[in-house]
């Protein structure tokens, strides 16, 4: 009780001791307004002193012409009154005899004749009730009277006439409030009606540190009040999985390959030994690009072996015996793979800096539909080694280091096809959960047809790439693969941070 | 890729499918997707079409288990009478090589025939690139009189019955009318005559590759010897393709016999003619990093069903991936066994490197999540209606896009303002940043594309005041001097609008967007933004 009462804000402290009356009374004799008034009950109920309630109602009020109404009669007095005095008159010389608007006379008539007050015979107007009912007040004038009202006080004829009026032009209104009430706690009990004295410290000013008063407290802060939630900045989560895969290519002593997002049919097929009909350069699964003109690389003793390894073969290979067109190759196109940047890489890499190692993690694009499980545009990582004296027991290596700082002990390789490599292999680690071999390293030594056009001998060039995107989803726990590039800032600003 | 589906009965008739098995068949480089009762599938990689017929499968995984290795010999016979087809001058230039085979003493069953007409199917879409580079066709030998005749004629003068209709055609309406010649009518597009195979007897066997006449071109358990044509424009694909379909009918009882070919040169096919191919033990374990013995490469290449003497590996008429010793060599490392290798890491010692580019983003975006704004990711392309509604002329697009996505973004503020309508409901106030590639046409460029990183952040709601400070911190942080000056810029206010310049360059802008400009984006808030290209500033940082 003590910490309670020294935890006690000023406002609280104010109300408390009218705490036994209504909200209404606490707002007149506290001084204080409304809102604060409220706000005041809410950090007493965090402290369990009472409970709030919040009653929703819903009141009649007069509408603007209901304010009219009030004080100059309905229309329909103002009606049954000229019949009254001129009973069966047509309806218009009745209508003359009386000023209302069309709206108001329609709709008086059809109210008194629901009365059963009047009727019409032959367009004339005729009395049908007795001087006494007449005279009596209707139950619309009787509400009239009565509002404002809390709905729930209306009786049975009072809401009969309610649903008359509604319908009519701003007679009256129903407004919705919220009314706050609330009771108090076994604690709040004791609380009530006393009233506080403090003498506490609310804040530290210039003038305490200066000379701290001896002896006094602080006033103790509600530390379990509910604060609203603060957003800040963050990376997008794609981009912090990417950053984790560069990790563990820096770590491992790759250095970094940048490129362009679109390039010639030259790097990305041609140089990497894909056959000019191969049906991965159709137009179904990559993305031309209209209105440009490619150009072939300055280099021509490149395109040189590259139109003969192809043609004839180069290094011994039968190659794919077809005429190779320039044409074909200047195409552009949203790189389908990052592996067109390993190939520039080689392309312009020197005897000096082997052996080598690079690695890249980037977009590339398909001609795809977008649904849960296919999209565009997705990331490709990649890394390549470049040492005469690799081999394929060096790639196994390199490759199970990487799922191991993936955080993956168990992999399994199998035999597997890439155009640009030979020999390839698929890696798969074991997923525990759903305990099932899942394929996500492709990988191989590049062919010679590869390798001889772009470093001008057939060295061995160790190559693979982790399937980056789906890893991703996996890791962020994602299911449509839409969610990555949506950017739905509640779940940009929600989302885990990855700690690895 | 292709998958095919085995009848597991079938399949077990020669090999039992243990677990120890299942495990093998993925070891051989065709992975197995999936073991019921009834069948199995798995897939086969495109470089080994000889494997899409259930018996050359078998062949070559018995011998990769150790079962009937090396080199298999089929026994081919010499062409008897009339065993011959002549390749006319016409057809040279519309689909220019032909390779046949005749095969008897066959004894099909309903299953068998769906098997052989599955091959041609698989092998016409594969290795035929569907049907451009090769298709297929089927005859009974007895509806037809040899020899035959491969020319080409005009489409006028081509009239038969196509199989599946009722009535004769010309070629124009069986392109038209049936569904073969409407899927396949544009391998024939601009072509001035149409290629067909004609027998003795002036019948139409086929227009290549369309479609089979009704009266020859359907096999049943009735026919006991067939006429079978490859047409296309690679002779070599062409020789591949008619032996693995002939190896496939002598694999279930038949007895192939050579066709003579008549073209420029005088030839007969199945060419059963082995490839050899050079293959140094020094290179297997030097790429393989193993140590064979001569006496191991041998068995490992006779697993692979090739033979080997001396120096040489002989490798049969049906392997279509065999370019390059690499090829053997592979074939080696599979027969070896992939799960056999150990793993190394040789000791070359390199440093990591991130690129500088990289390392520039990295640092100006932890600048900005610094100051409380968030990293959006978006597409690098933008949709059809977005480049029409903001009036992008010189955008690039892209050629029969399958979505609504067409062209490639010439800046960021188009994704940025989509991403704020579509987010439009979310907590206000709303702090967003990106930096990415950019795309605009640039002849001087390899690509004839020019691309560049730029950062765009957006605040909402507005405040210009609020992007100058975030700018002005971040070439602060980056020690850069830039300068502003008044400007206009579409879809920004008059008046609320600067250009920002690094070394006397302008290289990009802040301001309030035109409200509208917001209400066409779908955006309800009022929204400031800052966009510039980052090039200036690596050029800077340097």
């Amino acid at each position: 009780m003590e910490k309670l009462i020294e935890s006690l804000s000023e406002i609280e402290r104010t109300i408390i001791p009218y705490l036994h009356e209504s909200v209404d009374e606490i707002i007149k004799k506290s001084g204080l307004d409304k809102t604060t008034v409220i706000r005041a009950l809410t950090f007493l109920e965090n402290k369990s002193l009472l409970k709030i309630e919040s009653v929703n109602k819903k009141e009649i009020e007069l509408g603007v012409n209901g304010v009219y109404y009030k004080k100059n009669h309905l229309p329909e007095r103002q009606l049954i009154i000229a019949v009254e005095q001129h009973n069966n008159k047509t309806i218009q010389e009745i209508r003359q005899a009386i000023k209302l608007s069309d709206n108001e006379f329609k709709a008086s008539l059809g109210a008194l004749k629901n009365k059963a007050l009047i009727t019409l015979e032959n367009g004339r107007i005729k009395l049908t009730a007795g001087k006494e009912e007449i005279s009596k007040k209707f139950p619309e004038e009787i509400l009239l009277e009565k509002l404002p009202i809390d709905i729930t006080n209306l009786s049975d004829i009072d809401r009969l006439a309610l649903e008359n009026l509604k319908s009519r032009k701003e007679i009256i209104e129903v407004k919705e409030r919220k009314e706050i009430k609330f009771a108090l706690t076994e604690t709040g009990r004791k609380i009530a009606g006393r009233k506080i004295e403090s003498d506490l410290i609310e804040e530290v000013t210039p003038e305490i540190i200066k000379e701290f008063p001896k002896g006094k407290k602080f006033r103790r802060y509600d530390l379990h009040a509910r604060t609203p939630s603060i957003n800040g900045g963050k990376k997008h989560f794609v981009n912090q999985s990417i950053e984790q895969g560069k990790k563990i290519w820096l770590e491992m002593g790759f250095k970094e390959m940048t490129g362009n997002h679109t390039v010639t049919s030259f790097w990305n097929f041609d140089a990497l030994f894909t056959a000019q009909d191969h049906p991965v350069r159709e137009m179904q699964d990559t993305f031309f690009i209209k209105g440009v003109e490619g150009k072939l690389p300055k280099d021509v003793k490149i395109i040189e072996q590259v139109k003969q390894s192809h043609e004839k073969g180069v290094g011994g290979s039968k190659g794919w015996q077809y005429s190779w067109k320039e044409n074909e190759a200047k195409k552009v196109l949203l790189r389908t793979h990052t592996t067109c940047l390993s190939a520039k890489t080689l392309a312009s890499l020197k005897k000096e800096q082997m052996p080598a190692k690079f690695f890249s993690v980037n977009k590339v694009f398909r001609n795809e539909t977008l649904d849960w499980k296919h999209g565009f545009e997705f990331n490709q990582s990649e890394g390549i080694v470049i040492d005469p004296n690799a081999n394929f027991t060096h790639l196994i290596g390199y490759l199970k280091e990487f799922a191991k700082k993936m955080g993956y002990e168990k992999v399994r390789i199998q035999p597997s096809y890439f155009p640009y490599t030979e020999p390839s292999l698929e890696g798969s680690i074991w997923n525990e959960e759903r305990k099932e071999w899942v394929e996500v390293l492709a990988a191989g030594i590049f062919r010679p047809e590869v390798t001889i056009p772009l470093l001008g001998t057939a060295m061995p060039v160790l190559a693979w790439g982790p399937g980056f995107d789906r890893l991703m989803t996996e890791a962020h726990k994602i299911k449509d693969l839409r969610e990555l590039y949506k950017n739905d800032l509640n779940y940009l600003r929600e989302h885990n941070i990855l700690i690895k | 890729m292709t998958n095919i589906i085995f009848s597991r009965k079938e399949f077990e008739k020669h090999i039992k499918l243990t677990p120890d098995i299942q495990d093998k068949i993925t070891l051989f480089g065709t992975p197995l997707e999936s073991v019921t009762n009834e069948e199995i599938e798995i897939e086969i990689f495109p470089n080994r079409p000889d494997l899409i017929p259930m018996h050359g499968y078998l062949r070559a995984f018995k011998s990769f288990l150790g079962k009937e290795t090396g080199l298999k010999k089929y026994n081919v016979r010499k062409p008897e009478k009339d065993y011959k087809i002549t390749v006319d001058k016409a057809v040279k230039e519309v689909r220019p090589y032909t390779a046949c085979a005749i095969v008897k003493n066959l004894k099909l069953t309903n299953e068998q025939i769906k098997d052989i007409i599955n091959l041609q199917e698989k092998l016409a879409i594969t290795v035929g690139r569907n049907r451009k580079k090769i298709a297929i066709g089927i005859y009974p030998l007895d509806k037809i009189k040899l020899p035959i005749s491969y020319t080409a004629r005009e489409p006028k003068d081509i009239k038969y019955q196509p199989l599946g209709l009722q009535h004769e055609l010309t070629a124009p309406e069986i392109l038209a009318m049936h569904p073969a010649g409407r899927k396949y009518a544009s391998l024939l597009e601009n072509q001035k005559k149409y290629p067909v195979f004609i027998d003795a007897n002036k019948q139409i066997l086929s227009m290549p590759p369309i479609v089979n006449s009704e009266q020859t071109g359907k096999i049943d358990t009735s026919t006991k010897e067939v006429f079978i044509e490859c047409s296309g424009y690679d002779k070599s694909s062409l020789e591949k393709t008619l032996v693995i379909i002939s190896t496939a009918l002598a694999d279930i009882g038949g007895e192939i016999y050579e066709m003579e070919i008549s073209d420029k040169e005088e030839y007969t096919t199945p060419n059963f003619a082995t490839q050899k191919m050079k293959i140094s033990l020094e290179n297997t374990n030097k790429l393989l990093g193993i140590s064979l013995t001569e006496a191991q490469l041998i068995k490992a290449l006779q697993k692979m069903g090739h033979n080997y003497n001396k120096g040489t590996a002989e490798i049969s008429s049906w392997r279509t991936d065999i370019l390059h010793e690499v090829d053997l060599i592979e074939d080696v490392a599979i027969a070896y066994g992939y799960n056999n290798f150990t793993a190394e890491i040789p000791n070359i010692s390199t440093a990591g490197e991130e690129s500088k580019e990289n390392i520039i983003k990295r640092k100006i975006s932890e600048v900005l999540i610094g100051l409380g704004i968030i990293e959006i990711s978006s597409y690098h392309l933008i949709k059809q209606e977005e480049a029409e509604r903001y009036n992008l002329k010189e955008a690039l697009e892209l050629q029969d896009s399958k979505t609504e996505y067409k062209y490639l973004r010439p800046n960021l503020l188009v994704p940025l303002l989509r991403i704020l309508a579509e987010n439009k409901d979310a907590e206000y106030p709303q702090k967003l940043f990106e930096i990415g590639a950019v795309f605009s046409k640039s002849s001087g460029k390899e690509t004839g594309i020019e691309e560049k990183d730029n950062l765009i952040i957006g605040i909402t709601p507005a405040n210009a005041t609020e992007c100058k400070q975030h700018i002005d911190y971040i070439f602060k942080s980056l020690n850069i001097e830039y300068k502003i000056s008044e400007a206009s810029h579409a879809g920004l206010i008059e008046g609320r609008t600067a250009s920002i310049i690094v070394n006397n360059k302008i290289i990009g802008h802040f301001g309030e967007v035109h409200p509208i400009t917001l209400k066409e984006a779908g955006i309800k808030m009022p929204l400031a933004i800052a966009e510039i290209s980052l090039e200036e500033v690596y050029k800077t940082i340097n």
